[in-house]
């Protein structure tokens, strides 16, 4: 491993490169962007949450004074649903009836037509004037009732244990026998949970700018985490080549996974190419909240055996995640990650993906990761409670170790779980006293971590300094880190290092920025391009002292003999050596392209503290303490900050989010006063604590660090409130109405 | 209908510009004005990412008419800083990481100010009242919170100098 020692910029709380343009509002978001010439988009919504399109008329809506086009499905590239074709992650098939309802408009906000104005407003009433003749269908929303034998059936191509069905899929994981593990155990813990569909909650809604040449040439500025995905999906979508795309990445106003995919930018090219005028547009909350992300709703049953001493020896969870209308819930995260922290020798793990009329479900944060969480480590509660051992004990003498099989299949390297435990325990919040109606609660939390292709540029400026350029948006600090990474390997001032992040067309292909990959990914290519140009430098050095290029060592941004042996002269720093580029070889940079791995999974640990008032109902987090192992801290604040951020998602997920139907089948919520997303005044400071095990095959030893801190919080919160009314809350959101019932007894 | 014709002052410049009845005064400033530091969140006044003054009073500017600007004074993110000299809060959000995407940033910044400026000495749990209306998803405020307690202390210290001097 090739950790530096003597760090003077990994490690440190440096100023973000990016950050004079966030806090003076001069950072180009998507919504910020113009063009001369440029008309609006806008969108016809289904307003039926099941109905077949037997027909459209848009004439009367192309003969409005100002519209220059209109699109429906017909001018999408169609995926027939018979052949999987997958990009990445998604399915084609589903991706192109997600961007326009093709046969079905499958829940209400489904998008079935689109139209470019010279106004919004006129963009709008085109829309209203827009025909669509539906065949309204019966429906579902809940799994339970999607799942009914007699359910309307969403997809005929869907068939379950050979019947059409609205189970589009079924995962499982296995080790050892399940039956005889509980044959072994002395106590059993079986519980259900069920948890309401969250929405990831960007404050940015979607947006992007499209411009069309005649020969096709098209530009793509967009909100979104990842410009190559957007490239690849619109290219798909539109039957225009990659090559004649360019997405370039606007700054990005969060994500949290619910940018991984398209929504807008297909229409918007399509709109664009046949108005041959540059098409802008920008969701409302309300189209946000309607037809974008949210993660799935679920429910879940968790069966844990242990023995008297707390040995765990068998556990099973089953796992149904709603999908949306379209197949493709992240039972994998469920499934997969649930048992990962503790060492099982029997585990049956199994998800059913559900398909129902909601808006297809986008990554959120560790994708069903916490769903899973949530129940397996409320039933470790239950169990710690029967067994009478404390909750950090059992889940250490059962933790997994270097060594442990996983329950999802590898066996771990070094990983730092039971340290978050040791820390946790340690820690002064564990046995702070409490008060009446408080309670205290623990639960850990793992994520798979990813690595995957990525490509870096690196150059020299003329006057020495130096322009990273990397291919993943930047969705909260990463830049930093990279100038971190850099500055340190060059010996210079991390204010030299200039981080961009490239367009489609500028840098290598780049994969999203997801699954807490890419300062993983992104560090291995700016670090390998880095040591390219060092050893250019040294060659150029070498040269003008005409001594051999191993002879000469690059040390505090210069290029010394390495030895006295190697001749006595003075050092030539990074400037002098960019001042001589054009007589000593040209310019000075490299490039490098890596399909990334060795990416270790992340574990966390959490304390949490909350006061119930008991009048009303009312649960508040009054004390939050969080332990990851995140590998190696390349910038502190920003790896605390995703620490905080996870959790006060979490504790909106626990407390109060969900989504909100009527009795038509639609979001009841749509907007952020109803969906109540936690706000300054909702929240305590959010205690971090970081532990450091390092990655080895990683050569700054760094893990992911952003999804991990999401995984916990709902079992930590529920755990604090069972312990502070003695009750407990086998269903999310514990929201007022809710606790209410449960102290009264009818919960 | 004609376009209405507004003279306001917006960061201390006369402006005038033409606009709808119906817009906003985010949509003149996003607009007509291409002053886009201030975010569309929710258009419904719940998230804050539009947060400007209006003679000196904190307002979503979503939520207010860009005619009723007439004769007012404005001030936005774009008249935060004086020339390349960052303000306090700015210097300090940027040294706290007190943001992450950024989006929500520029709505904070004006929040945070109209707080100090009527209230040097907030505590926490004056701040994070205050700040109640401006969502951030990234953070989880906890960055942000300390970022105008310590940016408070500064200048109130910087003050006491200053006055001693």
């Amino acid at each position: 491993m090739n950790v530096i020692a003597n760090n003077k910029w990994i490690g440190q709380r440096t100023i973000r490169p990016d950050g004079v343009d966030k806090v003076t509002g001069r950072a180009g978001y998507a919504a910020d962007t113009t063009m001369p010439g440029m008309i609006w988009g806008k969108i016809l919504r289904s307003p039926h949450p099941h109905a077949r399109i037997r027909g459209i008329n848009t004439a009367k809506a192309e003969a409005l004074p100002g519209v220059k086009a209109v699109v429906t499905a017909r001018d999408i590239v169609d995926f027939p649903v018979d052949k999987s074709v997958m990009l990445g992650i998604q399915d084609m098939r589903w991706m192109c009836r997600n961007v326009m309802a093709r046969e079905k408009a499958l829940f209400p906000g489904h998008p079935v037509a689109a139209v470019a104005a010279t106004s919004e407003a006129i963009a709008a009433r085109a829309c209203e004037l827009i025909e669509v003749d539906y065949e309204v269908l019966p429906w579902s929303i809940e799994i339970d009732d999607a799942i009914l034998p007699d359910a309307p059936i969403l997809h005929d191509f869907i068939k379950f244990e050979g019947k059409p069905s609205n189970i589009a899929g079924r995962m499982e994981i296995k080790k050892g026998e399940i039956a005889e593990g509980f044959k072994q155990a002395e106590v059993v813990v079986e519980r259900s949970f069920a948890t309401r569909p969250v929405h990831q909650g960007y404050i940015e809604p979607h947006a992007c700018l499209v411009s069309v040449a005649a020969d096709n040439k098209t530009t793509i500025w967009s909100s979104s985490q990842g410009q190559f995905m957007v490239r690849a999906m619109t290219a798909h979508l539109s039957g225009i080549p990659q090559s004649d795309i360019r997405a370039i990445p606007a700054e990005i106003g969060g994500g949290f996974g619910g940018k991984t995919i398209v929504y807008l930018e297909p229409l918007a090219t399509l709109l664009a190419k046949k108005s041959g005028r540059p098409v802008k547009m920008v969701m409302t909350r309300e189209e946000v909240m309607r037809s974008t992300g949210p993660t799935s709703g679920s429910k879940s049953t968790v069966k844990i055996g242990a023995k008297k001493d707390g040995t765990i020896v068998a556990a099973q969870g089953t796992f149904y995640l709603q999908a949306g209308g379209l197949p493709g819930s992240p039972i994998r995260g469920a499934v997969g990650c649930s048992f990962s922290p503790y060492d099982i020798p029997n585990v049956l793990s199994v998800g059913f993906d559900v398909v129902s009329n909601r808006s297809k479900v986008a990554a959120y944060r560790a994708p069903g990761a916490p769903i899973g969480a949530y129940a397996v480590e409320c039933v470790l509660d239950e169990l710690a409670e029967a067994l009478k051992m404390d909750p950090l004990e059992l889940r250490l003498k059962n933790a997994a170790r270097q060594g442990t099989k996983a329950a999802h299949g590898p066996v771990f390297p070094r990983i730092g779980y039971v340290e978050t435990l040791q820390a946790a325990k340690a820690h002064p919040h564990y046995t702070a006293p409490l008060g009446k109606y408080q309670g205290r609660g623990v639960a850990s939390g793992f994520w798979f971590n990813a690595g995957g292709e990525s490509s870096a540029q690196v150059n020299i400026t003329e006057d020495g300094n130096v322009v990273v350029t990397t291919g993943h948006p930047d969705i909260g600090g990463s830049r930093a880190a990279i100038a971190n990474i850099c500055a340190e390997l060059l010996g210079i001032d991390y204010r030299r290092v200039s981080v961009l992040i490239g367009d489609t067309a500028t840098v290598g292909f780049s994969n999203l920025t997801g699954g807490s990959r890419v300062l993983f990914a992104s560090a291995m290519v700016v670090t390998q391009s880095t040591e390219k140009i060092i050893a250019t430098l040294r060659e150029r050095a070498a040269k003008i002292w005409e001594i051999d290029p191993e002879a000469v060592k690059w040390e505090n941004g210069a290029a010394h003999p390495a030895s006295p042996n190697a001749g006595q002269f003075e050092p030539l720093t990074l400037a002098q050596l960019a001042e001589k580029a054009p007589q000593m070889g040209g310019p000075i940079g490299a490039g490098v392209q890596l399909n990334t791995e060795g990416a270790e999974g992340g574990f966390g640990t959490h304390i949490c503290d909350v006061e119930v008032d008991v009048e009303l109902g009312i649960v508040r987090v009054i004390r939050y303490t969080a332990v990851q192992d995140v590998g190696r801290a390349i910038h502190p604040s920003y790896v605390e900050g995703q620490m905080q951020g996870g959790v006060a998602q979490g504790i909106g997920w626990a407390l109060n989010e969900e989504y909100i139907y009527n009795r038509d089948g639609k979001v009841d919520n749509p907007g952020f006063l109803d969906y109540r997303m936690p706000v300054c005044s909702d929240l305590p400071m959010l205690d971090t604590v970081m532990v450091e095990v390092p990655n080895p095959k990683h050569p700054q030893g760094v893990k992911g660090v952003g999804e991990v801190p999401l995984v916990p919080v709902m079992a930590a919160v529920a755990n604090a409130i069972h312990n502070a009314l003695g009750k407990r809350f086998y269903s999310l959101p514990m929201s007022p109405p809710k606790v209410l019932q449960v102290l009264e007894g009818k919960g | 209908m004609a376009k209405l014709h507004v003279s306001t002052t917006i960061n201390g410049e006369p402006m005038e510009f033409l606009c709808e009845p119906s817009d906003t005064m985010l949509d003149a400033l996003r607009g007509p004005l291409a002053l886009t530091g201030s975010k569309e969140g929710c258009a419904s006044g719940d998230c804050g990412a539009c947060s400007i003054t209006l003679d000196d009073r904190l307002v979503c500017s979503c939520l207010m008419l860009a005619v009723e600007s007439e004769g007012r004074e404005i001030r936005t993110i774009e008249g935060m800083a004086h020339g390349d000299k960052l303000h306090p809060l700015q210097q300090k959000f940027l040294e706290v990481a007190a943001l992450q995407c950024g989006i929500c940033t520029p709505g904070m910044l004006v929040a945070s100010d109209a707080l100090l400026r009527q209230n040097p000495r907030p505590s926490e749990e004056e701040v994070r009242f205050w700040l109640a209306g401006n969502l951030c998803r990234c953070t989880g405020y906890d960055k942000i919170v300390r970022a105008v307690l310590e940016t408070a202390a500064e200048t109130r210290e910087q003050g006491t100098r200053e006055s001693r001097q």
